[in-house]
């Protein structure tokens, strides 16, 4: 018995130096790196020509190492999501010469716009199990199908097609080198709004690695709001549909009454 | 120049709108239809989607209608109590449409059953308009007098039962078969975005017997009001009259329909027809074309599920 304990012995002194070797350079207070963000603007207007718009996010990394900073140990990862809904995909078949659906899949709470850019690839920065625990990346948000599900190993493929078709129309979007540092401790990272971005609160969210660790995360909510006349006209369409629905019939009755007094010949 | 729409919710190009309205309206001046029937399969090819493409369509036919029906009020060839006989089964079919449209999209079988209707519809009507106006152009050039029409003679649609008289029609006919036919084109205008009167002048010259002068004012009369309850009916559920859209294609239909109606009156009737056939033929078997052929991608992603939406 005092002999296996006299032989565990160095292996938890050795156990316990090698822990003490961790924080590295850090110094003995362990102060905690802070993240700071602030972005460009706190909210983007769907105008009558929309056609997109960049997002700037700012940050900065407070308390350092320089050391790390150096050798480029730390990672910056900026995320914009978008408003969050249920998803469903759908498969098309012929059926009698005639292509049509047949299967589909519901996906619960997926965003529905997801743009995202990094110092580097996502999979250099964290392994690809840590990254979908985090549901950080395209490849890794998290997409579980609920109701009934029909064949549970046709669930990879629509997962598959369903990132594919966010990311060709331009939904989805990402950008391995869309963070660059400025200074050392100052980064800027630019995020795409499609032209189709949909209205609602979006998220800015960035994540700071080290050495391959998660270790401080932000968050800033986005406003995309339609302005002027778009919004007056989704609102009405949304909350008075009777009155919107009158008032598109009046419209046709002007215009085409207007037409024929215009052009009324006798 | 590009325009935000906010229910379709993308932008397009707004010379391509007005362009599309003013050529369709141009030629629904020129050969004296609505343009539904036009106006929506354009629009799904320009990748509007079709739930809106339908639901402005039918506002747009709304437009025309009123613009075109106009001259038939003023001079009074229209039959009031067959048109309002015609509308209360239109109604009837507007309501049941609604909640199939409805029905459908949440099956994610929307897209789909339009394209069939208008497969089955624009082919049928085009390929008839055209072998009778190659006919008739046949026999004009033999200088063949036309065939003698029995308009007098009777079908099994006037033995029913239910009998109404229209004085303005000169006819006494069974309200069965007149409700049916507004029925079915109710049915069709929310389902399709279209007035119908391509079906529904057909119908009541050749099944109910309706005299000619009387035919084209009571259908427009009842394809303004079944347009306009469908276009608030599809507001008030679907949420997808898009008015921006509606607005600009209306404005350029209705401009673009007096150049039309200029152009038509130099055309002859054969020729007219024709044109129009082709057309028709052409929109229909472009629509068949898309169905067949195997699509680039074979997944699409819908917002929401479980009729959450």
């Amino acid at each position: 018995m005092m002999r296996a304990l006299l032989l565990l012995l160095p292996l938890i002194l050795l156990a316990g130096t090698a822990r003490a070797q961790v924080p590295l350079g850090q110094g003995p207070s362990t102060v905690r790196e802070g993240l700071e963000i602030g972005t460009s603007t706190s909210e983007i207007a769907i105008t009558s020509d929309f056609r997109g718009a960049d997002l700037t996010v700012f940050g900065a990394l407070n308390n350092a190492d320089e050391l790390f900073l150096a050798i480029g140990q730390y990672d910056v990862v900026v995320t914009l999501s978008g408003p969050i809904d249920y998803a469903t995909v759908r498969r098309k078949q012929r059926i009698f010469g005639i292509w049509m659906n047949t299967d589909s899949m519901t996906f619960e709470q997926v965003p529905e716009s997801y743009s995202i850019a990094s110092t580097r690839q996502l999979e250099d920065i964290q392994p690809a199990p840590s990254l979908n625990r985090l549901g950080l990346g395209i490849d890794h948000l998290t997409l579980s199908p609920t109701g009934f599900v029909g064949n549970a190993t046709q669930v990879g493929a629509f997962r598959e097609a369903y990132r594919r078709l966010k990311l060709s129309n331009g939904l989805y979007q990402r950008d391995t080198r869309g963070v660059r540092f400025v200074s050392p401790s100052l980064f800027r990272a630019t995020l795409r709004l499609p032209a189709n971005v949909p209205d609602g609160v979006h998220l800015v969210h960035a994540y700071l690695f080290k050495s391959g660790e998660l270790i401080q995360s932000r968050d800033l909510p986005l406003r995309v709001v339609k302005t002027g006349l778009e919004q007056t006209i989704t609102d009405a369409a949304h909350q008075q549909p009777l009155a919107y629905g009158l008032f598109s019939v009046l419209v046709a009755l002007v215009t085409g009454w207007g037409a024929s007094i215009m052009f009324r010949k006798d | 120049m590009t325009v935000y729409l906010p229910i379709a919710e993308l932008s397009v190009n707004i010379f391509i709108i007005l362009g599309m309205g003013a050529a369709v309206g141009f030629l629904s001046g020129m050969f004296g239809v609505g343009g539904g029937f036009l106006i929506t399969p354009l629009l799904i090819f320009y990748n509007i989607p079709p739930v809106v493409a339908v639901a402005t369509g039918a506002n747009q036919v709304v437009a025309s209608s009123v613009s075109g029906s106009i001259s038939h009020f003023r001079r009074g060839t229209l039959d009031v109590k067959l048109g309002s006989v015609l509308l209360a089964g239109g109604l009837a079919g507007a309501t049941v449409g609604v909640w199939i449209f409805s029905w459908l999209r949440r099956l994610g079988q929307l897209d789909l059953i339009i394209s069939l209707l208008y497969v089955v519809f624009l082919g049928t009507i085009g390929s008839l308009m055209l072998t009778e106006s190659l006919r008739a152009m046949r026999r004009a050039a033999r200088n063949e007098p036309l065939p003698l029409k029995r308009p007098g003679h009777h079908n099994w649609v006037h033995r029913l039962p239910l009998k109404m008289r229209f004085k303005k029609s000169k006819l006494y006919l069974s309200a069965i078969p007149v409700v049916t036919l507004g029925f079915g084109i109710g049915i069709l205008t929310s389902v399709m975005g279209v007035g119908g009167g391509f079906i529904m002048v057909p119908a009541m010259i050749y099944l109910l017997r309706i005299p000619t002068n009387v035919v084209v004012g009571t259908s427009l009369f009842q394809i303004i009001f079944v347009t306009a309850y469908t276009t608030i009916v599809q507001a008030t559920t679907n949420y997808s009259v898009d008015i921006v859209l509606a607005t600009i294609l209306m404005v350029a239909g209705v401009i673009g329909a007096q150049y039309g109606v200029r152009v038509g009156q130099k055309l002859r009737g054969e020729q007219l027809r024709a044109l129009l056939g082709l057309l028709v033929l052409a929109v229909g078997v472009r629509l068949a074309i898309d169905l067949v052929v195997t699509p680039a991608d074979l997944y699409s992603i819908a917002v929401g599920g479980f009729g959450n939406r």
